[in-house]
């Protein structure tokens, strides 16, 4: 059985970004960049299900920048077998990036493909459930538990009302959330081997997709900032500020 | 120009989300139906049909809906959708389920998770944990959206047309199959919907320390949320994580108790209206966006908090 593992380079998760000043977008200059750490959940999960000889081949793929090779790479170190790059200069966007995996999957012909279930940039939580409709596959969002049975998956997913558990059919598309499971880091010796790895790489117009977006973003800004508050010096004056102030509590 | 909304509920009634849905379809301008998919939901349509604005409810009431998996809502979706300008849900793990494969079965981009609408083409929505607010616009001949919770107050429950019609077309792609699921039983009310919200974060210490926070949220009638820290550590469940890729919530009051601040959590609580913050490190991030700061020892605020109240 293989596995496809989609991968997005992001900004890391511990950088507060910053908005240029002229409001085209979020300066990303020598910031630090990572895998986007639900897809470090996917490849995790995919490893696992390889150890535990479910899966045969863990496959992982990104669509960008030649940049991405860096993020590539460390998902070879994570036990990925091989890579896929999908080289574009355009600015990625969901849709784009579906198209390119579901061009890739008629030929890679994968069993399960593991998307993350949001990017920690976009925020768009798409591109998982549009590759699944691309395809024609069945999908299981927000995986916290993935049980493999016989031709099918069970899948608990994380709900807003708790926990709903779901079957489907392989081959499927799971899409996982921060309870899945717990990456491990890459140790050195799986660094210096990840370097051998095959990594291929091709082009939307290789692979006959149309990647440009039907969205465009017009300006980009700050938040609107929250006035600096007060620090209280006890319950009683938290209780007062709160009733008499802000009028929040009776 | 008409939008389809497909409406959030539990087969019994809407969800108030289903009202703030509508309220960004009134924004966009041209008035709106309601597409009702589910089993036994007849109920949820009448309410649906009378929201304020209005037009039509549509009714897709069939076993292969009961339990929204996407396979079989997302071509139906497709379906009744492609007739209108826009189809919009909202963006909760329904919503996030089905609506981008809504949107690749149409071949348009989603626009998700708007806080505003400026034209019928151009929406506001936050990137990057909410740290930066992009404005865009899309080209498609069908907009695809999915509405923030908190991005609108939900009209009236009252005022639309009252017309429910039925559809009978039934897709069901027999590909997945629901199993089971275990919903968090609570008399409270729910994070989304509550007007005032107390939060636990690792500080609390365990599972059963959350009990502290029981009768203060008892006597405010307050829900209780969770930072991500809190949920990984099995203290409490997911249902109740708040933040970036947790519940976004803007209640009146939101108190934190020993929850730092780190961006996910802020991205899903910095809107609420006066936020309280209870940390005994008194350099904690949370204190740089709380509107009152109580440094200290939450075992011991706590209880003076609860009877205080
Ligand atoms: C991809 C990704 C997604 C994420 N999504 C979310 C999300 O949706 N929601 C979310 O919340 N986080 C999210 N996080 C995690 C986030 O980065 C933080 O790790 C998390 O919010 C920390 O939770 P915490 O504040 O409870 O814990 P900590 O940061 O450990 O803070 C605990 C606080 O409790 C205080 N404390 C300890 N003991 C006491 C005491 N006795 N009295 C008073 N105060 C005390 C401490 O001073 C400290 O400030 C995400 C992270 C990533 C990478």
């Amino acid at each position: 059985m293989k596995v496809l593992v989609p991968v997005k380079r992001v900004v890391d998760a511990n950088v507060k970004v910053r908005v240029k000043p002229d409001n085209t977008g979020v300066d990303l200059s020598n910031v630090k960049m990572a895998v986007n750490p639900f897809c470090e959940i996917a490849i995790e999960e995919a490893v696992r299900l390889r150890e535990a000889g479910v899966a045969t081949e863990v496959v992982a793929v990104a669509v960008g920048g030649s940049a991405c090779q860096e993020q590539l790479r460390t998902c070879l170190a994570l036990g990925a077998d091989r890579a896929v790059l999908v080289e574009t200069d355009e600015p990625v966007h969901p849709l784009g990036v579906a198209k390119a995996l579901k061009a890739l999957q008629d030929s890679e012909q994968a069993d399960i493909v593991l998307f993350g279930k949001q990017s920690i940039d976009g925020d768009n939580s798409q591109t998982g459930p549009m590759f699944a409709a691309l395809t024609g596959l069945p999908q299981a969002t927000f995986a916290s538990e993935v049980k493999p049975q016989d031709g099918s998956l069970e899948v608990t997913r994380e709900v807003d009302g708790g926990l709903q558990t779901i079957s489907v059919k392989l081959p499927a598309v799971i899409t996982t959330d921060l309870r899945l499971n717990e990456p491990r880091y890459a140790s050195l010796p799986n660094i210096m081997k990840a370097k051998r790895k095959p990594m291929d790489k091709t082009t939307p117009a290789e692979l006959g997709v149309d990647v440009a977006s039907s969205v465009e973003v017009l300006s980009v800004e700050r938040p609107a900032e929250r006035a600096a508050g007060i620090k209280v010096e006890s319950v009683e004056e938290l209780v007062d500020k709160l009733k008499n102030e802000a009028k929040v509590i009776a | 120009m008409t939008a389809l909304i497909v409406a959030e509920h539990d087969n019994d009634s809407l969800r108030p989300v289903t009202g703030v849905v509508a309220a960004a379809a009134t924004a966009i301008g041209g008035g709106y139906d309601v597409l009702v998919a589910g089993e036994g939901c007849a109920a949820a349509a009448v309410e649906a049909a009378a929201l304020a604005g209005a037009g039509k409810a549509l009714l897709a009431d069939h076993a292969a809906y009961g339990h929204q998996l996407a396979e079989n809502i997302a071509p139906l979706v497709a379906e009744v959708g492609g007739g209108y300008s826009h189809i919009l849900a909202a963006h909760t793990t329904t919503g996030k389920n089905f609506l981008p494969r809504v949107a690749a079965l149409l071949d348009v981009a989603q626009i998700s998770d708007i806080m505003a609408v400026v034209d019928e083409a151009t929406f506001k929505r936050p990137i990057y944990a909410g740290n930066a607010i992009a404005t865009v616009r899309s080209s498609d001949a069908i907009k695809v959206v999915s509405v923030r919770g908190t991005a609108y107050d939900p009209v009236p429950a009252e005022g639309g047309s009252g017309i429910v019609e039925t559809f009978d077309n039934i897709h069901d792609a027999g590909l997945s199959g629901f199993v089971g699921e275990s919903l968090a039983v609570s008399e409270r009310p729910e994070l989304t919907a509550a007007g005032t919200i107390i939060s636990g974060g690792r500080g609390m210490g365990s599972g059963e320390n959350f009990a502290l926070l029981d009768g203060i949220a008892d006597k405010l009638g307050a829900a209780i949320g969770a930072s991500r820290a809190a949920v990984d550590a099995g203290f409490v469940p997911n249902d109740m994580q708040v933040g970036q890729t947790g519940k976004i919530v803007a209640p009146e009051l939101y108190i934190a108790v020993g929850i730092s601040g780190a961006i996910q959590h802020l991205a899903g609580m910095k809107d609420s209206k006066v936020i309280a913050a209870i940390n005994k490190d008194e350099d904690a991030p949370i204190f740089q966006v709380a509107d009152y700061g109580l440094v200290a020892d939450l075992f011991k605020a706590l209880p003076e908090l609860e009877a205080l109240l």
